[in-house]
């Protein structure tokens, strides 16, 4: 038996031969199934307001994505099927108020995609979070809808009554020096399941914390950037809490506004965070520590997102000084 | 009024710190430097290339400097600027410049796709260096163009481009600097560097396939099978074989084109003739001189 | 359970042959036996054309500096000593022999009979190593090294742990598996040699839980014939590529971990040894056999029959094929070795070496890349990396031609393993890059050495 191999080509390569199957579709979209229980949650709190507001915004995202791909930078390639546009318009739905017009959103959709992300050339090349690039320059541009959030339960879209958020009753509890203020939040359990007023995807940080859980059991996510967050948050809240009571308790702290969707979703981006454990956990430390000082000392009520873009810049930075552990490296 | 004042004495006296701030440091940390290298590096082409085996120009421009002081411009070459270049800086260095013939790049590889058939198909990353690792490539050739382009990614001219009919990449003599950058690129020495020739005229084998004979034909229907008749029918004795490979020393040919004719394999070709009239054999070699 | 500390992945095991016996593959018509079987200088060939050669006559003597001899694995003529292609896709030295008959060198044992320490009495560390030279044994495991400049340590180092290699990482090799299954006592018998040779009174067997037979059968053996083989204990450990690769298995084993280049294991008093090569060394020390011949698995989604071979080494890629059921229609990729660090064929010409432990015939399907994409900085391969590199960084140095920075970013001390490319969710062939910077690199470094020498 003798087979003529010059008729079959064989297809020649270096090792390896093999891969794991993994793919960009499959980590992007790992993600969005992962804040599926957020979903569900926004929409259990806040109805046909969530619904419009999440839907407007994916829309968006994925119409410039592929708008400006196509029209303005000429490329043949689709790049809307891998996922990080929808994954962007999610988180972007998320950082918003159910009661915003859809104006607005579209117009957050197009500074997240076109200048957040596809200025810097596309998926792989942003510097900074698109999704935060578009909520932080709406926030800049409309303060005043982009802090009046309704209260959760306010199923309809337009004339949603608004009220006090957590952050802004600790604000000013900081503010007056009268830990009274304080005695108005809601009680951690409400937090942690949702009965609290906010953005859409930050009010029930269990969903967000099963999210995670999927995220880190999906491999998609290590636990370094989350629990580094978190446990500097809850630290440094908790000094601020034992030394002056007037700041409000580290549990409260921690599952009130961003700062779970933040921790777990936002600062985890694969583009904008660090590459090693090492770097990740100093980036960790350091977003926690930012959000802190600009919660408590700031003019904002909410710093996470802030924190986060900042932390971004310095990503390269981290990148450059902190490498992994070299095999048989010997400590100096 | 007194804002406007405290305004204009607190960012005076800041620009005024900044200004001593960076006065000092200029002073700290200046960097001295011989003149000439900066009027050297003006008169060069400001590529970059690296073609002269110097980093970029200024690196070029140092080495000149460098190569005056100890009395001779010798072996330093600016591809890209050639001589008039050169002489620039030899009437800067106050230093004559040894004359130098023009060059230009040769792929000397006309294995096409239909001369060489491929027996493998190449999957990774598109660099003639990856397809190099893997022994003979896509061909059974293993001397012959990889055609992935490593040389075209390599030349900073535009003056090298793949043909997606032949698979073989392509020197446009008007843009080309003779630089070596390709060649440097090229993981098998395809391409080399060589003299342009009377009037641009060359011939040249185009084949690299140092194997045996048969082999080489096995592989390619145009290589080199090293079977001697160009030797024998050349009057100047301009072409050698080595190592089963015939190479025509380009300042020894006389561009008669008798080997053209002789070479049973097609590997020998002559660039930028007129066109052979039918019947008329040979054109002299004189009168090409005179021409 | 124990394994290396940084990196690693698991890709899918499919070990189609473990439970297929080793056979014993036909005498080939015509054996190949290049003169480039190891690494170092090539041997030179001793013979020529027309000679009459038997099983086990010295082909090729071993070169100047690092290298091996090669011997006949037949009896026949000698057809030519000339350059042939062999599994690197290039044309180098070999000698081809036409078989006839099947005789063997007299100076061969080539009874079945285990012959333990007691039996050889004395014999002095000394003529071990000189055996193991003479019979021209390299690493059988892939790498090809010689083994008897292996075992003499360089002159300050000692020999504190022997530790035998039969992780098998790779996916699809059975080999190891099947030689420790069948040839058990054997084995040991080997690890006692080396042991006697570099005189160390602690070896290891390090097997990956996926062999839970072979570790049995092993530690049985052990415990049962405690007093015949002191000093040898089996190691478990987790399931986990690259666990073969020399650093990684001791860091596994031993926990010690090798510095960087120019360091050798030894300097941290190691020394590897694949278990096929145990038992090559062996036959050379008891039985007088040469390297002549290996155990080869022969496997894939859609071959017929997987099966491991006991392969005379020479023998082409194609009668191995034949004998597991003939070559599949749908095949796409044809590799020597496992899938991880196998190298892609471009023929089935090319003969058994002493370094083939597999081949390895991909579907069609399964042998092309997907689609390449944007790296998106996933930090995948930074974990996956056993050796702590940054290969997303190394590629993309490498694509900037950024040899500084490549350098300063220990590209030398890749194993290239292939964990990166395996792990990229981009398909981004971080491989095929990151070599071209570790040879550009490594050419770099030469030339600054020899620069350095030709200025004093």
């Amino acid at each position: 038996m003798h087979y003529e191999l010059k008729i079959m080509k064989p297809i020649i390569s270096l090792s390896p031969h093999v891969h794991g199957g993994d793919s960009v579709q499959k980590n992007m979209y790992g993600v969005c199934i992962a804040l599926v229980p957020a979903l569900i949650a926004s929409l259990y709190f806040f109805g046909l307001g969530s619904a419009i507001v999440l839907a407007t915004s994916v829309a968006a995202c994925v119409f410039f994505e592929w708008a400006i791909t196509r029209f303005i930078l000429g490329r043949e390639r689709l790049t809307i099927c891998d996922g990080s546009a929808v994954l962007t318009g999610l988180l972007l739905g998320f950082n918003l108020p159910s009661n915003l017009p859809i104006w607005i959103i579209i117009i957050g959709a197009l500074v997240a995609i076109g200048i957040g992300k596809l200025t810097f050339g596309g998926l792989g090349c942003n510097p900074f979070n698109p999704a935060l690039v578009g909520r932080v320059f709406l926030l800049i541009s409309f303060p005043v809808q982009m802090t009046s959030w309704p209260l959760s339960g306010q199923m309809g879209y337009v004339d949603a009554e608004t009220g006090a958020t957590p952050l802004a009753l600790m604000k000013q509890a900081i503010k007056e020096g009268d830990a009274s203020y304080l005695d108005q939040l809601p009680s951690a359990f409400d937090m942690l399941i949702g009965q609290t007023g906010g953005s859409l995807g930050e009010v029930s940080a269990l969903c967000l914390l099963i999210g995670c859980c999927y995220m880190l059991w999906k491999k998609i996510i290590t636990w370094h950037i989350p629990v580094s967050i978190l446990c500097t948050v809850f630290v440094l809240a908790g000094l601020f809490h034992l030394i002056d009571p007037s700041y409000a308790n580290p549990v409260q702290v921690i599952l009130s506004g961003g700062l779970m969707l933040g921790a777990c979703f936002m600062a985890t981006d694969y583009v904008t965070s660090p590459m090693t454990g090492k770097g990740q956990l100093i980036y960790g430390c350091a977003i926690g520590v930012l959000t802190i000082l600009i919660r408590d000392f700031g003019s904002y009520p909410e710093g996470m997102s802030f924190a986060i873009l900042i932390m971004n810049g310095f990503t390269p930075l981290i990148n450059t000084y902190v490498k992994p552990k070299r095999f048989g490296e010997v400590k100096k | 009024m007194n804002v406007i004042l405290i305004a204009v004495i607190v960012l005076g006296s800041i620009g005024l710190v900044a200004a001593l701030i960076l006065f000092l440091a200029a002073k700290k940390f200046a960097v001295h430097e011989d003149e000439r290298i900066g009027q050297v590096a003006e008169v060069l082409p400001q590529a970059n290339c690296g073609g002269c085996g110097f980093p970029g120009c200024s690196g070029f421009a140092g080495a000149c400097v460098k190569a005056a002081d100890k009395g001779s411009l010798d072996g330093l070459l600016c591809p890209v600027g050639g001589q008039p270049v050169m002489e620039k800086v030899a009437d800067i260095l106050g230093m004559k410049a040894e004359a130098s013939a023009p060059k230009v790049a040769v792929v000397r590889c006309n294995g096409t796709c239909e001369s060489r058939p491929r027996i493998a198909e190449f999957d990774g990353a598109q660099s003639c260096r990856v397809q190099n690792m893997l022994g003979s490539g896509e061909t059974a050739c293993a001397f012959g163009c990889l055609g992935c382009g490593d040389c075209v990614a390599a030349c900073q001219f535009d003056a090298i481009h793949m043909n997606p009919e032949t698979g073989l990449p392509e020197v446009d003599e008007e843009k080309c600097t003779a630089c070596g950058a390709c060649s440097k690129a090229c993981p098998r020495g395809v391409i080399e560097i060589r003299l342009k020739g009377l009037k641009n005229r060359r011939v040249v084998v185009l084949c690299n396939n140092k194997d045996k004979g048969a082999q080489t034909r096995k592989a390619c229907s145009v290589g080199c099978i090293a079977c001697q008749k160009c030797v024998k029918v050349c009057k100047f004795e301009a072409i050698t074989v080595d190592a089963n490979l015939a190479y025509i020393d380009a300042e020894k040919c006389k561009l008669c084109r008798k080997c053209e004719e002789e070479c049973p394999q097609n590997a020998i070709h002559a660039f930028n003739f007129p066109p052979r009239k039918p019947k008329v054999e040979n054109v002299e070699p004189a009168k090409e001189q005179e021409a | 359970m124990k394994t290396f500390h940084i990196g690693g992945v698991h890709p899918a095991e499919n070990k189609l042959s473990a439970a297929e016996p080793i056979r014993v593959a036909g005498l080939p018509k015509q054996a190949v036996f290049s003169m480039f079987q190891h690494i170092g200088a090539p041997a030179v060939p001793v013979v020529k054309k027309g000679d009459e050669v038997k099983v086990g006559t010295l082909l090729g003597e071993a070169g100047k500096g690092l290298s091996v001899p090669v011997f006949s694995s037949v009896s026949g003529k000698v057809s030519k000593v000339d350059a042939v292609l062999d599994s690197s896709g290039t044309r180098r030295m070999a000698v081809v022999v036409d078989v006839e008959g099947d005789e063997w060198e007299e100076r061969i044992d080539r009874s079945d009979k285990l012959v333990t320490m007691k039996d050889l009495g004395g014999i002095t560390a000394e003529e071990v190593v000189n055996r193991i030279k003479a019979a021209g044994i390299v690493g059988m495991g892939g790498a090809t090294f010689p083994t008897g400049v292996k075992l003499m340590p360089p002159p300050g180092t000692k020999a504190e742990a022997i530790i035998v290699n039969a992780v098998e990482c790779e996916p699809y090799l059975t080999a190891d598996h099947r030689l420790m299954l069948e040839k058990p006592e054997q084995i040991l018998v080997g690890i006692q040699l080396i042991k006697h040779a570099v005189n160390c009174p602690k070896a290891y067997i390090g097997i990956e839980m996926n062999k839970p037979d072979a570790i049995k059968l092993l530690t049985n053996l052990l415990k049962e014939k405690a007093a015949q083989y002191p000093g040898i204990e089996v190691v478990p450990l987790k399931v986990k590529y690259p666990q073969g690769g020399e650093k990684q298995l001791i860091d596994a084993v031993i926990g010690r971990q090798v510095p960087a280049p120019p360091a050798l294991p030894i300097n941290v008093g190691a020394i590897v040894q694949n278990v096929g090569t145990v038992y090559a060394i062996y036959e050379a020390v008891t039985k007088n056999k040469p390297l002549i011949e290996r155990i080869i698995t022969v496997t894939g989604k859609s071959v017929k029959q997987p099966s491991n071979f006991l392969a005379r080494i020479g023998t082409s890629m194609q009668q191995l094929i034949d004998e597991a059921g003939g070559l599949p229609e749908d095949t796409g990729k044809i590799i020597g070795g496992g899938p991880m660090m196998g190298r892609a064929l471009m023929s089935l010409e090319v003969p058994v070496t002493k370094g083939s432990s597999g081949l390895l015939l991909m579907t069609e399907k399964e042998s092309r890349r997907g689609e390449v994409s944007p790296c998106i900085r996933c930090a995948k391969c930074v974990s996956a990396c056993p050796m702590g590199l940054e290969p997303y960084l190394l590629a993309s140095y490498t694509r900037l031609k950024d040899w500084d920075g490549c350098e300063k970013n220990d590209v030398t001390s890749c194993i290239e393993c292939g964990s990166c490319a395996f792990t990229c969710p981009s398909n981004r062939p971080l491989l095929d890059n990151i070599r071209v910077a570790k040879q550009t690199v490594m050419g770099i470094i030469k030339a600054r050495h020899m620069e350095s020498i030709a200025k004093k």
